[in-house]
């Protein structure tokens, strides 16, 4: 036989060892030090493109899509605070730093969130003038670093969010690289120009939840039992979580799953700590309802909330609000491909590009570079996220309507099914075309 | 001199008596009487004002304080003075942990001994121990000076910023990057006016002084041992 004519195995990339996997072990040997990067979870989970809804049909009716009035509103933070925050819409941003963020940046999330009626959150750093001024509602993060942490500023707040973790990194702290810590940073920071700044992974003052207890009431000493005390936790053990929140006095628990953003963190961390955002949702809820407390604790989800179908398909799983804070940063410019060329130059593409603790960002957003951050106009981008509030809300009422429902609260699971059996698992909700899930009792 | 008793009449009335102080009344010094370890005495406030507290507090005494110069005649539950911007705070007894902690101004002031982490990540803040403090004091911390008459615990300063310390015991070890420093003449003139305005009998040149050794400000696989 020809030895040219013999069948030959066509070549076969090993699942184990994929070209991105091999690729990494070789940056890990030439460099000696892990992969950082920004953004969330970029490994498919289950999400809530693996639910359903139902609508309508004989056994409920629907509402007229233009006509009848589908309710968006949401208060937050009605069992203790004397101002609870009144929204719009179930819509918040999340918390996002000044320094990993610049600060037009800061002022668009405030300027979109305002005019789209919903609240904008600080993050690690402090409170900037510009995000107060340009937030009608501002939530401020109450962090373990306490990095520009004063109680003039905690006064000014609508709201405190005491950060007990995040779904990117839960169990982690971060690490502001030096080259973004301009002048002003540091001094926000208190401390020198260009060095590496440790967040750190716990409070430096309590530890366990009846610590967070008192440290609760001294927040409310402060301010007066004025504001809102929130209670946010990385996605972890949910149940056990938002108990220990409700126990220690939270007026809100806020839960961000893994596809939750950092602007920082290992790679490491970001893909194999934490749960899906939809594994976290039922075990809260269910928390909250064993101790006789949804709806009066509010919660809010977070973690890879893209469209009104993900914010409806929250909601309808016991959610009373959601926060948002990767799809913001898209709605503001972020990963835009008119930047293709300069991500390219930079070693990645659009819609890739995740290195935001380098301070490099083509669209101005994830820098404190001067002369980058003039390309986010605050006016324009902050008109785009309202844009895009709009949407969202649009998309997830012309859902609850179809689902006979005339606010978006009143989505419930039964409006659900799921697509896969893991779904079907972490939301509790049937599998389609089954009344089955599993764990359901019977099975 | 107006007296509040903690126990008879509760925490949230005298919060807001002193916090609604601004500078212009004439109720400047309080007393605050059966205070029986109450957690958040005294927090937030934002005036010229002097208060005593008659006896041993709980969690957070003086947290976040301005301005405002307390005195506890007791000793003090953890977080005393957290997070203080200005004022003054005095412990006529012990501190428990995280005294001080991420204090961005002021001075606080303790007679006896403070446990465990003591000035943890400080930004500012000055804190004179009259006794010893225990392990891991002043971690991370950033600004500010942690002075002790006695002895310092296991690991001091560990992964401290620009924070001073001066130690005029022993101290049982250094944390990470944090080592001992050269007592210049302006160490000198800083830990003299501490003492002095501290009530503390010592003498400056009797410290000594520790810092950062600034080879963890920037990461670099080389240190990864140290973390």
């Amino acid at each position: 036989m020809d030895s040219n004519n013999i069948p030959r195995t066509v070549p076969i990339q090993s699942a184990t060892f994929s070209n991105p996997i091999n690729a990494e072990i070789r940056r890990a040997a030439a460099t000696g030090i892990y992969d950082i990067r920004g953004g969330g979870a970029k490994r498919k989970v289950p999400h809530f493109d693996d639910l359903l809804f139902l609508g309508a049909s004989i056994s409920r009716y629907p509402l007229e899509g233009y006509r009848e009035k589908c309710e968006t509103k949401v208060t937050l933070g009605t069992r203790f605070a004397k101002k609870p925050i009144e929204l719009d819409i179930p819509i918040t941003i999340a918390g996002m730093s000044f320094g990993a963020l610049s600060g037009p940046a800061k002022e668009a999330l405030g300027r979109g969130a305002s005019a789209a009626g919903t609240s904008t959150t600080t993050g690690d750093g402090g409170m900037t003038p510009e995000e107060r001024g340009h937030s009608t509602k501002l939530v401020y993060q109450y962090l373990p670093s306490r990095y520009g942490m004063n109680p003039d500023d905690l006064r000014k707040a609508d709201a405190i969010e005491v950060v007990v973790g995040q779904g990117a990194k839960p169990g982690g702290g971060g690490m502001l690289l030096g080259q973004k810590i301009s002048d002003r940073v540091a001094e926000m920071r208190t401390l020198p120009k260009g060095i590496d700044q440790r967040s750190a992974c716990r409070h430096p003052d309590w530890t366990g939840p009846d610590d967070l207890e008192i440290k609760i009431l001294e927040l409310r000493e402060i301010t007066d039992w004025q504001v809102p005390i929130y209670i946010k936790v990385g996605g972890t053990r949910p149940y056990y979580d938002t108990a220990l929140a409700v126990k220690a006095g939270a007026d809100v628990v806020v839960l961000d799953g893994m596809q939750g953003g950092t602007a920082a963190t290992q790679d490491v961390f970001i893909e194999h700590v934490g749960l899906p955002t939809l594994a976290c949702i039922r075990p809260a809820v269910q928390a909250l309802q064993d101790l006789g407390v949804h709806r009066e604790v509010q919660l809010v989800v977070s973690g890879g909330i893209r469209t009104g179908a993900d914010v409806a398909k929250a909601m309808a799983l016991g959610a009373d609000a959601v926060a948002i804070g990767t799809a913001a940063l898209v709605a503001l410019g972020d990963n835009d491909p008119k930047w293709e060329s300069e991500y390219q130059k930079l070693g990645t593409t659009t819609g890739a590009y995740d290195d935001w603790h380098e301070g490099k960002d083509p669209a101005g957003i994830t820098t404190q570079d001067a002369e980058l951050m003039k390309r986010l106009d605050p006016v324009e981008a902050g008109r785009r996220l309202r844009n895009y509030l709009k949407v969202m809300t649009l998309e997830a009422q012309t859902i609850a309507r179809a689902c006979g429902h005339n606010h978006l609260h009143n989505l419930e699971p039964e409006d659900l099914c799921a697509l896969t059996m893991e779904a079907a698992a972490m939301a509790r909700v049937p599998l389609a075309g089954t009344d089955w899930y599993p764990g359901k009792a019977g099975f | 001199m107006q007296t509040y008793d903690l126990e008879a009449n509760g925490l949230r009335g005298l919060n807001s008596a002193l916090q609604e102080l601004n500078g212009s009344s004439n109720k400047t010094a309080w007393e605050i009487v059966n205070p029986k370890g109450s957690h958040a005495i005294a927090v937030g406030l934002n005036s010229p004002v002097e208060v005593t507290v008659k006896g041993s507090t709980g969690y957070y005494c003086a947290g976040m304080n301005q301005q405002a110069t307390v005195r506890v005649e007791g000793s003090v539950g953890p977080g005393v003075a957290e997070n203080m911007m200005s004022g003054t705070v005095i412990v006529e007894g012990d501190a428990s942990q995280y005294a001080g902690a991420t204090g961005h101004g002021g001075l606080l002031v303790i007679k006896g001994n403070a446990s465990s982490r003591c000035g943890i990540s400080m930004k500012g803040i000055d804190i004179v121990v009259h006794g010893n403090i225990g392990h891991m004091c002043a971690f991370m911390g950033q600004a500010g000076n942690l002075v002790v008459l006695g002895d310092a615990g296991d690991a001091l300063g560990d992964s401290c910023y620009e924070a001073r310390f001066f130690v005029r015991g022993s101290v049982k070890s250094l944390g990470a990057d944090c080592i001992e420093k050269e007592m210049r003449p302006e160490h000198i003139e800083i830990l003299k006016d501490l003492l002095a305005r501290a009530g503390a009998d010592a003498k400056p040149e009797e410290f000594k002084r520790y810092g950062s050794a600034r080879q963890l400000y920037n990461f670099d696989v080389d240190n990864a041992q140290a973390y």
